[in-house]
């Protein structure tokens, strides 16, 4: 029971985290300065995001090294991102880069 | 197609719009089940019943905040603590909401709640990927709550599989299904570092990210979006001249 109350208490605090500005809306007016900044934040958070994911896999350890497949795959996807601009291909290529790397070449 | 006479066209319309949000978000589908397996592992270890881990995925829908609480319900932790944790955990989703506010401000008051609800880091990175190409106003609900709930369903089925199933599978973060996520993150974020203010912003906050990421509830992550943003803005502001001229360019288009 009172678990119950803990976990509401946690859902409806992040709903409204999430819904906040949704749900203000036009009340909710952004300067300029603000719409610059927000430009900024998905290529900001979604690298802050992988960067440790693909650089440190297994806690905060940095391994920069061709022994790493989070690495190699990342890399791999950046290359292939960056040529052609495809997510499809990106994904592909990556998740194949990364699960060779660790199935067959670490092997 | 939006003075059609007969419902049945506009229908069709938004069921291929959810299909293709929830088509679009199947990798990080992938990378999110090994986590709802060892969340459900984890409660199932734990001091909370099985019901408490599934109405948690259920209700909160947030991966790290659920991870966090469990441990720190497993420490004794206060109620306070753990619902300040949840606040802190999950700022970041105000600048998620913040970012896609434009372009849902045009949908009902119900809409907007529901979609809110969904917004995970997954979930936003399809959606904005969607919308971003497009002008606000002009795209309905419909992808974006396709995502969202595909995303749901998924963490609701893993979190089951792991509270029922958790022990049969040892080794499953060593598998690496996470990648899937890196490397749907990185199909959305190159094709954007198309001027050097992305791309320093980007290396800020990536490089920030990696140096702090032992801080606690995320806050080095939180940090490390913060100082990007601000180098980007910084950028921006120092060429007011380029700027103008290109947005004027985009008006005139």
């Amino acid at each position: 029971m009172n678990y119950v109350v803990l976990i509401l208490g946690m859902a409806v605090i992040t709903w409204v985290i999430r819904a906040a500005v949704f749900v203000l809306g036009d009340r909710l007016v952004f300067s300029p300065l603000v719409r610059t900044a927000l430009g900024f934040v998905p290529v900001t958070v979604l690298t802050a995001i992988i960067v440790p994911m693909a650089v440190s896999p297994h806690g905060i350890n940095a391994e920069l090294t061709w022994r790493n497949p989070q690495l190699v795959g990342a890399l791999a996807a950046v290359v292939v991102s960056a040529l052609t601009r495809r997510p499809l291909l990106t994904i592909a290529v990556g998740l194949t880069v990364f699960f060779a790397w660790q199935c067959v070449v670490l092997k | 197609m939006t003075h059609s006479p007969e419902d049945q066209p506009i229908r069709t319309g938004h069921l291929k719009e959810f299909t293709a949000g929830a088509r679009d978000i199947i990798p990080m589908m992938v990378g999110a089940a090994p986590f709802g397996v060892i969340f459900g592992t984890l409660v199932a270890s734990g001091p909370l019943h099985l019901w408490h881990g599934q109405l948690m995925s259920l209700v909160v829908f947030a991966g790290s905040a659920q991870f966090i609480a469990l441990g720190l319900i497993a420490g004794h932790a206060s109620f306070a603590v753990i619902w300040a944790t949840t606040l802190v955990v999950n700022l970041r989703h105000v600048l998620y909401s913040a970012t896609l506010a434009p372009h849902v401000a045009h949908l009902s008051a119900r809409w907007r709640w529901a979609l809110g609800a969904l917004l995970t880091d997954e979930v936003f990175a399809v959606a904005w990927e969607h919308y971003r190409h497009r002008e606000p106003g002009t795209v309905g609900p419909h992808y974006f709550f396709g995502a969202g709930l595909a995303m749901y369903l998924n963490w609701q089925l893993w979190t089951i599989a792991g509270l029922l199933f958790g022990a049969a599978f040892p080794g499953l973060q060593s598998l690496g299904l996470d990648f899937a996520m890196v490397a749907t993150f990185i199909a959305i974020v190159v094709p954007q570092l198309v001027a050097l203010r992305y791309i320093a912003a980007a290396a800020t906050a990536g490089t920030l990210a990696f140096f702090w990421q032992a801080w606690p509830y995320k806050l080095g992550l939180l940090g490390a979006v913060f100082a990007g943003v601000a180098v980007g803005v910084l950028l921006s502001m120092s060429r007011p001249n380029l700027r103008g001229s290109r947005e004027t360019a985009e008006a005139a288009r």
